[in-house]
């Protein structure tokens, strides 16, 4: 958990006006198949060091974003706007 | 007063005097007094009991790391236990009790424990209670409890506020001593943001302590006029008697300072310490060092102190340790301190340094004993004298206080709170920061810096270099002229000393002495962290601040490594305890979390409601009538009247989010997994929310009031999440969709009218016709109230089963209209009815809520199956509702369920059971969800979730409650108690 988040809107702010949800996977096409669904909502990478996070700033600008974190150090290295990592993903 | 006060000296007032009071005998101190030092003053060095083995204990330090002087200090809900003595200033009506001890503190039973030591070695709990195994809850553990212990805590209210703020700046200053100071000092005249944060009321650290002049001025002055030039600079905040517990990422320290702690009579318009988060750009960690006892026979009778300690009592406050001292050490600190003791009129019987060839020349009258040991301290409860080692002789001398120097280790906890693992350094015979920090820069003695000038150097010097980081150029300030300072600390560390016979104390707080660790060693707990463990050794609430450093070396030796091979455990906040009142701040009662109260609250209140906390919110559970002694007197009536005449239900609690945007239709149509894009303009849908797993996530209705403009409601529970997962949606799945979204839970007052006379009664406040043919079931439209003094918005919509509508007006005219709406009712016999009917009513008709959509329930589990669309291309849980085992014939379905005889009930949470299956587990075909009493069948009835339940009308089953051992013979029946072809819906 990082102490302080960068967010693009709010600039950097407290852990506590945000929510975390998890892994910030893409959503798979609608026909991408079984594997592909299964893999989204249910295999989590559980990795020491670099990690891309959903986070939503609950308490503040309300947006969701991608918090790159370490999950050794807690560095962040990078805060966006969730539908800006979408737009350049998709 | 007491001959241990010294006639003049010492930076004490000795015009303001203080009474003080400890285990209820008077005691008189003056302002500028620590408790420590007034009790030293005041004779008392006999002033806590030990740990495990009831030990006579006195004042050790003189700082932060005292593990001796721990008592509880204040009365009645201020009582505040383990307080460091040497920590708390002294004011006026203190009163302070020692701890650990029955009946008094001279005469202690526990002191027994001393006797019984040869059973109560390291690892003694686990040799030694094995065994019967059923003593050790009821028996042992209670004991050894009770004997070893720290203070009590009150179960009185605190009457004190705290609170939380946050603090920012580009240079945090750690330590405001020699390289604190200095460093404060150089970065403060560039204009820039500094705190300074020092633990003590008066920051100096052992500049305090010194005789040493600086620049001609006394120390002390040196400081006040530093601290006088600090003061004075806007953007410089000066924190005393704050203590930096942490250093945690992205820059933030955690500190607690201790606002009132000071005080006789705290300002009530005052917390008595405030938690403090501090966001610095740089920091200059500046905390110093602690000095290292040695580990000789009954280091720990009182008497026995550390030497800079004896310095601050004896040049600080003015007390004198006795009247006959020797000093013990390992390093040339402990000249200064016979220097001072010779000036003051003490006499310094001997120095006995372990250094044979140490090259201080003392030009004081003590005897200086070079190569020699204090090998063991004569006396039990005073220091009677000490027995000497050297070359293989003994020899006894007679002192009634002795000092001890082991070295110095640099206080480098903050710097290790991140990982980083600390490195010995033979050079420093001491542990040195890690390599590599970022952005924390480490002065004076924490950076093993020993001395007054080269500490102010290095602190200039470090300041500078941070600074510079962020592009800000400073210069040094000066340093000034010091005299009469012992220039240098060489040490040689000393771990093992020759002779000793009594017990001698690594770690003073939980009583681990030498033999205990070289048990540990001899049993394979050799390693530092299972020493630690299997001993105790720096688990006491002081951390193994004097005691790690000790261990460590002593492991080194009898492994015969070097203590950079024995490694260190590791430092966690917090540095020092820190009070749960702090960290709780003001989220204390009333203020734990805040109360939401719905527009209809005091309406509802003043009809009598009986309210019920459901989440955050006040919701009204019942309106008692006179005469009404049981609630279900009031909810059986409330629910008769709604299905005879009409009842006024207050439903703002229920979740709103308005969704506008071009593509609202196609949002919605994704977000719920029946089909929205048809929703023609004034009507309502019920809609099912999934997850992407394929459970239902929550439901509710959603109407279209325009065009692209839409309003949802979510169940009370579920309001805030479903908003945050439509946010999600919309923005990080679909931002492609132009869409937005408001939750509008609190604008609105929201009332459900329902019941046959509904109509009759609401027709008299809508201006427009809501007859069935102009506004049918699931009509949903803006409309006019009152002659066209209000607009609303009117949903026809109904969660009873009776003909019901649901009225949202404004939130601050919400009372009004629920006056109107029941004085126009008051003819048809309207009521008003709180959720616990509401509850009743929509169990008598076999709606849902999150009893039922708990997580593990699929549509087709409530036979919804029909409502998960099977033509669009996607929304959230398409992919994975229809997986085998979300399909499987044998998952639990809603059914309804009633007892055989009418005169039996049960509870939710019941299960479920065939009528000839013995009542196992193995037994279970599921379970009752809700249930209550049904004034319209008559009986009990619940809703059931049960194995094939849908095929299973009629079947005969057990209902069975084994947690309450309760039994009744029940039938398994439609989840529709009340018109189930839904006719009443229609007319």
């Amino acid at each position: 958990m990082a102490s302080r988040i960068p967010c693009p809107h709010c600039g950097l702010r407290p852990k506590e006006e945000f929510t975390v949800k998890g892994a910030a996977l893409q959503r798979p096409e609608a026909e991408a198949g079984a594997q592909a669904w299964h893999d989204y909502v249910y295999l989590r990478d559980n990795p020491r060091g670099a990690y891309e996070e959903y986070w939503h700033h609950t308490s503040g600008c309300r947006r969701w974003l991608v918090v790159a974190r370490n999950t050794v150090t807690h560095e962040v290295a990078s805060c966006r706007d969730a539908a800006e990592v979408k737009a350049v993903t998709a | 007063m007491s001959s241990y006060r010294l006639e003049k000296g010492g930076q004490i007032d000795r015009t303001v005097p203080l009474n003080f009071t400890f285990d209820g005998r008077a005691m008189r101190g003056f302002r500028g007094d620590t408790l420590a030092s007034a009790l030293l003053a005041n004779g008392r060095q006999l002033v806590g009991r030990s740990f495990k083995y009831h030990r006579p204990r006195g004042v050790l330090t003189a700082g932060a790391a005292e593990p001796n002087a721990l008592m509880t200090i204040g009365s009645g809900g201020r009582t505040e236990p383990n307080s460091r003595a040497p920590m708390q200033e002294l004011y006026d009506g203190l009163e302070a009790r020692s701890q650990n001890r029955w009946p008094s503190l001279d005469h202690d039973i526990g002191a027994i424990n001393g006797l019984l030591s040869p059973f109560l070695s390291a690892g003694f709990y686990y040799k030694t209670f094995m065994w019967p195994a059923k003593f050790w809850e009821k028996l042992y553990e209670p004991v050894i409890r009770k004997a070893a212990g720290l203070g009590r805590a009150t179960h009185e209210a605190d009457p004190d506020a705290y609170e939380k703020c946050w603090a920012h700046c580009d240079l945090l200053v750690v330590g405001g001593g020699a390289a604190g100071l200095a460093a404060a000092l150089t970065a403060g005249r560039t204009g820039t943001r500094v705190i300074l944060a020092d633990e003590n009321a008066t920051p100096g650290g052992f500049l305090l302590s010194e005789t040493a002049t600086l620049g001609g001025q006394t120390a002390a002055a040196y400081v006040a006029n530093i601290l006088a030039e600090l003061g004075s600079l806007d953007n410089v905040t000066l924190m005393p008697r704050t203590t930096v517990f942490g250093w945690y990422d992205g820059q933030v320290f955690g500190a607690v300072e201790r606002v009132q702690k000071h005080v006789a009579s705290p300002d009530a318009n005052q917390p008595i310490e405030r938690l403090w988060r501090i966001a610095a750009r740089k920091a200059v960690l500046a905390t110093g060092s602690e000095e290292r006892p040695l580990v000789f026979g009954g280091n720990d009778v009182p008497g026995v102190m550390m030497a800079g300690a004896m310095r601050t009592y004896l040049n600080r406050h003015a007390v004198a340790p006795g009247r006959k001292t020797a000093i013990f050490t390992t390093n040339d600190s402990g000249y200064a301190l016979a220097s001072d003791l010779e000036k003051a009129g003490i006499e310094v019987a001997a120095i006995i340094d372990s250094r044979r060839d140490a090259g201080f020349d003392f030009a004081g009258n003590a005897h200086v004993i070079r190569g020699g040991f204090v090998s063991n301290v004569l006396g039990r409860s005073k220091v009677e004298g000490i027995e000497i080692w050297r070359e293989g002789q003994s020899e006894r001398i007679a002192v009634d206080n002795l000092a001890m120097s082991g070295g110095f280790s640099p206080v480098i906890h903050l710097a290790c709170h991140r990982g980083g693992k600390p490195r010995w350094s033979n050079e420093h015979a001491a542990f040195l920061v890690p390599d590599g920090l970022k952005d924390l820069h480490v002065a004076g003695a924490a950076a093993g810096v020993w001395g007054i000038n080269p500490a102010m150097r290095s602190g200039c010097e470090v300041s500078v270099a941070a600074l510079a980081e962020l592009g800000i150029s400073a210069s040094p300030c000066n340093i000034p002229e010091i005299e009469g300072a012992v220039a240098s600390l060489s040490a040689q560390p000393l771990w093992c000393i020759p002779g000793i016979r009594a017990k001698a104390f690594v770690d003073f707080q939980n009583d681990v002495h030498l033999k205990d660790l070289g048990l540990a060693v001899q049993e394979g707990y050799g390693h530092v962290e299972l020493a630690k463990r299997y001993t105790t050794n720096g688990m006491a609430t002081d951390q193994g601040k004097l005691s790690n450093v000790n261990a460590i070396g002593l492991l080194a030796e009898a492994r015969r490594i070097s203590p950079a091979d024995v490694g260190t455990t590791t430092f966690r906040p917090f540095y020092t305890p820190v009070s749960f009142g702090a960290l709780a701040g003001a989220a204390v009662g009333k203020h734990f979390q805040p109360v939401r109260k719905s527009p209809l609250h005091d309406w509802a209140a003043r009809r009598g409601a009986t309210f019920v906390e459901a989440g955050l919110w006040y919701r009204s559970s019942w309106f008692p009538l006179p005469g009404e002694t049981h609630w279900r007197q009031s909810v059986d009536r409330e629910v008769r009247t709604v299905r005879q005449n009409v009842g006024l239900c207050d439903v703002s609690t229920l979740g709103k989010i308005e969704i506008c945007g071009a593509d609202a239709a196609e949002f919605l149509n994704r977000v719920y997994c029946n089909g929205f894009l048809k929703l023609p303009v004034g009507k309502a849908r019920y809609g099912l929310m999934l997850r992407e797993d394929g459970f239902i996530y929550d439901d509710g209705t959603t109407s279209r009031i325009d065009e692209n403009r839409y309003v949802m409601t979510t169940t009370t529970a579920y309001a805030a999440g479903v908003m945050n997962h439509l946010e999600f949606c919309a923005q990080a799945v679909w931002p492609e969709l132009d869409v937005r979204l408001a939750s509008v839970t609190d604008q609105w007052a929201q009332m459900a009218i329902a019941g046959p006379k509904a109509r009759t009664v609401l027709q008299q406040l809508v201006d427009e016709d809501i007859s069935n043919e102009a506004f049918p079931y699931l009509a949903a439209r803006e409309v006019s109230l009152l002659g066209g003094r209000l607009r609303g918005r009117l949903f026809r919509i109904s969660f009873s089963g009776e003909l019901a509508y649901e009225l949202a007006v404004p939130a601050d005219c919400g009372e009004s209209v629920a006056d109107a709406i029941m004085l126009a009712g008051k003819v048809h016999g309207i009521c008003a009815y709180g959720v616990e009917a509401l509850s009743v009513l929509r169990i008598e008709k076999g709606h849902v809520t999150h009893n039922e959509i708990n997580g593990t329930v699929v549509p087709a589990d409530l036979g919804m199956e029909k409502m998960v669309s099977p033509t669009k291309p996607d929304f959230i849980g398409k992919h994975m509702v229809h997986r085998e085992g979300l399909v499987d014939p044998d998952r639990l379905q809603l059914v309804g369920v009633v007892p055989i005889d009418p005169a039996h009930s049960f509870r939710t949470g019941a299960h479920i059971l065939q009528k000839d299956a013995a009542a196992t587990l193995e037994n279970d075909e599921g379970y009752v969800s809700s249930s209550c009493f049904s004034p319209h069948v008559g009986s009990t009835i619940g809703l059931a979730l049960v194995k094939r339940g849908a095929s299973r009308h009629g079947e005969e089953v057990q209902i069975w409650n084994g947690l309450r051992n309760e039994f009744a013979m029940g039938r398994l029946v439609s989840p529709v108690f009340v018109d189930p072809r839904s006719e009443k819906l229609h007319v």
